[in-house]
């Protein structure tokens, strides 16, 4: 059998599944339009597959960030990560959930209804890039790509047991992302494994000079690099992140994870990363402000959803009414407000000192460390519906990782155990700005020790 | 109006009114391409054909600064003696309209490109410093097109996005002549450098005006009220002169002056609020995260500086110094560049007392006549200087045959 018929019969088995899973993790497929970009050419990434999450724009395919305001939108052009991957070969065989422009952590905020998770079909499979996460863990794709404001990346692969990478900022170019907040904002592989999120990376990554947040930095091959020799590297511990009323499990979990990595040779240090307790009030002020400002644009003017009014006015009023969930209502409120002439200093400008402070903190551990580990989140996943209606519990999900996004340094989660229940928990390891091959290194060496299986046969999905 | 202090004095029975005037200038930058995007700037192209999707605020899509208008920005500043700020940022000014596409403009307040800086006019009583406080870029918006159709507006978006440079000057301005000759100097000076060609009609020269009044030997400035988009010089002058004699009237009958915005109407010639303070605009400015801050080398402002052409104070100067013009005849000959130039390769070949004459006097009447500016002359230069050669042949020979 020719490579390209060995493919095609992949595709046919992968549109076959897609269309038979009940997660609600894919919002709509693109087969047709790969099957006539197979080509025998041998890149790095030919005849693989990807599904990509509902935010990156793909030429000439729907956008809709999951929102009914751009439900009927089709981009015009490709976002610069979509480009790398369809030059290295890749395709891009459709477009997964998510949290309506990228606000939530458990997938329950699109449009397109809520997506549930491979491993119980009550549980939520995260967020935002819940239906990436989902579509991964019940093998309806080998890779996907998510987007990471806030742990969107890292959240999810947590909750399904799967490997995600949050790189640093300025790392993948954000051109043709949606943008939810642009200072915080970064796309990022999710995979089985280190080496396929490895791989992945070195393709998307790129300095861009259409995104004036790109950085010009040596990139490496960070997958032919990669190596499981991490001796002498020194992992710091940080005693803040041992959160009150923390799950016995996820301390467990952690204590094991340092074993891990004493096991692979590395060095445990403990350290202080003292603003820590700062970081989700800073970050649910600077996200929500650049968000309300962003999404101004989704006014029924130019393009998508427009529901007609009496004049202007009533008409922008309309429009963001009828086409805006109610977590995306809630974040533009909470940004107005902030921004607010009067509330600006208190708010705002004091969000983005602590910001400066939590940069700090990690330039000053990272004299003494390579990395830092700690829990990905303060639990494993929870039900659907559970924490619908308190939005600040929701958001506390998010209380480890958002702190590497206000410092823009790069961030992985990986699979390290099941909780009582049977659920993925993982561990998250945070690099120092642009030194994702040793993150990567350290996440590898410590997916050998820990040898996670992802027991899908048990799960729902079968 | 007193002419020879230049002061705007309204009297009313026992006390006399000062008007203080600060002016915001926005010049359109000259530049091929928009500030930050790609799409040509050319004016009068049909609606919505210069239009990238920056512009339109495509999803995704993201701003890059364009080097040119940075350079056109600094330029100006040097060309109004004016410091250049090292570090500055661009904020993004938060407000819903139709022709705003990305919901925000992209400007700068905090922290603009250029400082304060100086122009110096040369009025019939002396000459006169007019502070500047600032200059800063920011995007130009769309434009809505109300007159169209009874029911809905259209929306051009040419010009969302082309590079404005605005011009904030000091409350310096005392008379309606200071407000022409400070516009007029600007212009002046920023065709002089090529950063905006300064035409009004085609909208690339807008002002905002700052009116307040005072009684005349107080020093404390009167609440100002600002008028906006007055778009030729003309209603400029009725503008001020309208809203300066409003607020007198108010002090008057001894109420009080709300700072507002008011719009300059020019059917009924009269300016009127805007926007009640329940409506007030607050733009929620907050730096732009999609740019960085904008870092200028001393080295990269000492290039422009070098490539500064002959200003026209500095070209007055020389003219009066090297040519031994009166200061009149020199400010008519600078006012602007191609009147200098003409006259520069004029007075190659030629008598200059002589050739400062014709040019003045016959030349520019003719010019007038025929409404034509230098550029357009139909008679050029060298040929000018030849008749001037003939004319002074011609006078010599008669002298000499004593006719």
């Amino acid at each position: 059998m020719s490579p390209s018929n060995a493919l095609k019969q992949k595709l046919v088995s992968q549109q076959d599944r897609i269309a038979n899973s009940k997660t609600n993790a894919i919002i709509r497929t693109r087969f047709d339009k790969v099957s006539s970009e197979i080509s025998d050419s041998s890149n790095t990434l030919s005849g693989k597959t990807i599904l990509v999450k509902d935010n990156i724009a793909i030429k000439g395919e729907l956008l809709t960030c999951a929102s009914n305001l751009l439900e009927s939108y089709k981009s015009p052009y490709s976002a610069t990560v979509i480009d790398r991957l369809e030059s290295q070969g890749a395709l891009i065989t459709g477009q997964t959930n998510m949290d309506e422009f990228a606000m939530g952590s458990s997938n329950e905020t699109s449009f397109f209804g809520n997506v549930q998770s491979p491993i119980d079909k009550n549980l939520v499979p995260g967020g935002s890039s819940g239906g990436s996460a989902s579509a991964l863990a019940s093998n309806l794709t080998p890779v996907t790509i998510g987007t990471d404001t806030g742990g969107s990346i890292r959240q999810p692969a947590s909750f399904t047991g799967t490997v995600g990478l949050k790189p640093t900022y300025g790392s993948c170019s954000r051109y043709g992302i949606v943008a939810f907040a642009s200072s915080l904002d970064q796309a990022g592989p999710m995979a089985k494994n280190v080496k396929d999120c490895a791989l992945l990376h070195e393709v998307m990554s790129s300095y861009d000079l259409k995104d004036s947040t790109s950085i010009d930095f040596k990139r490496n091959n960070y997958s032919e690099l990669l190596t499981n020799n991490i001796k002498g590297k020194k992992i710091g511990i940080p005693k803040e992140y041992r959160a009150d009323g923390m799950p016995k499990e996820i301390e467990d979990l952690w204590i094991k994870g340092i074993e891990y990595i004493k096991e692979c040779g590395a060095e445990v240090i403990d350290i202080s990363l003292p603003h820590t307790s700062y970081a989700l009030p800073a970050y649910y002020i600077v996200a929500p402000a650049e968000a309300s400002s962003n999404l101004a644009r989704y006014d029924g003017v130019k393009y998508g959803f427009r529901s007609e009014g009496e004049n202007l006015i009533d008409m922008y009023e309309r429009t963001r009414s009828e086409g805006f969930g109610n977590e995306v209502k809630r974040r533009i409120m909470i940004g107005t407000y902030v921004l607010s002439s009067g509330y600006y200093d208190a708010y705002y400008l004091k969000a983005q000192k602590v910001r400066k402070l939590i940069k700090n903190d990690f330039d000053e551990a990272y004299k003494k460390v390579d990395a830092i580990l700690t829990p990905s989140t303060p639990s494993s996943a929870f039900k659907i519906g559970e924490k619908t209606n308190d939005p600040v519990s929701m958001y506390l999900n998010d209380i480890f990782t958002v702190p590497v996004n206000l410092a823009g340094l790069p961030g992985i989660s990986i699979p390290a155990g099941l909780d009582n229940k049977g659920y993925p928990l993982g561990l998250q390891i945070i690099g120092k700005a642009f030194d994702e091959q040793n993150l990567l290194n350290i996440a590898y060496a410590m997916e050998e020790k820990i040898n996670f299986k992802n027991n899908i046969k048990e799960w729902w999905i079968k | 109006m007193s002419k020879t202090t230049g002061e705007y004095l309204i009297t009313r029975e026992k006390n006399i009114y000062e008007v203080v005037i600060g002016l915001e200038i926005h010049a359109q930058v000259l530049s091929n391409s928009k500030l930050f995007s790609s799409s040509p700037t050319k004016f009068g192209a049909e609606p919505n054909t210069q239009v990238s999707l920056v512009d339109a605020a495509f999803p995704g899509m993201l701003p890059v600064i364009n080097e040119y208008c940075i350079k056109q920005a600094v330029k100006t500043g040097i060309g109004l003696k004016a410091k250049i700020n090292n570090k500055s940022v661009f904020d993004r000014k938060n407000y819903f309209y139709a022709d705003l596409p990305q919901g925000y403009q992209i400007s700068q307040y905090k922290h603009p490109i250029v400082g304060e800086g100086t122009v110096i006019l040369d009025m019939s009583y002396g000459q006169r410093e007019i502070g500047i406080e600032r200059l800063h870029l920011e995007q130009d918006a769309g434009k809505s097109i109300h007159d169209l159709d009874p029911q809905s507006t259209f929306v051009d978006l040419n010009r969302s996005g082309v590079a404005l440079m605005e011009i904030v000057s000091k409350p310096d301005l005392r008379s309606l002549d200071e407000v022409n000759a400070y516009i007029k100097k600007l212009r002046s000076i920023m065709r002089y450098l090529e950063t905006c060609d300064g035409n009004m009609q085609e909208g690339s020269l807008r002002a905002d005006v700052n009116v307040s009044v005072r009684k005349k030997h107080t020093e404390k400035l009167g609440t100002r009220c600002e008028i906006k988009n007055v778009n030729s010089i003309k209603f400029m002058q009725m503008a001020i002169d309208y809203e300066a004699n409003r607020q007198v009237d108010l002090i008057e009958d001894g109420k009080k002056i709300d700072q507002e915005t008011r719009l300059f109407d020019t059917k009924k010639n009269e300016t009127r609020s805007m926007r009640s303070k329940e409506d007030a605009h607050d733009y929620r400015y907050f730096p732009d995260p999609d740019l960085l801050p904008l870092e200028i080398k001393n080295d990269f402002i000492e290039k422009i500086k070098s490539e500064i052409p002959e200003l026209p104070d500095e070209k007055k100067k020389r003219f009066i110094d090297k040519f031994n013009l009166s200061p009149y005849e020199a400010n008519i000959l600078v006012s602007d560049k191609e009147t200098s130039e003409y006259f520069e390769k004029v007075i190659k070949n030629s008598d200059v007392k002589l050739s400062t004459n014709w040019i003045t006097g016959e030349l520019f009447a003719l010019l007038n006549e025929n409404d034509l500016g230098i550029a357009q002359s139909p008679i050029s230069a060298e040929n000018l200087s030849k008749l001037i050669r003939g004319v002074i042949v011609l006078k010599t020979t008669l002298m000499s045959r004593n006719i």
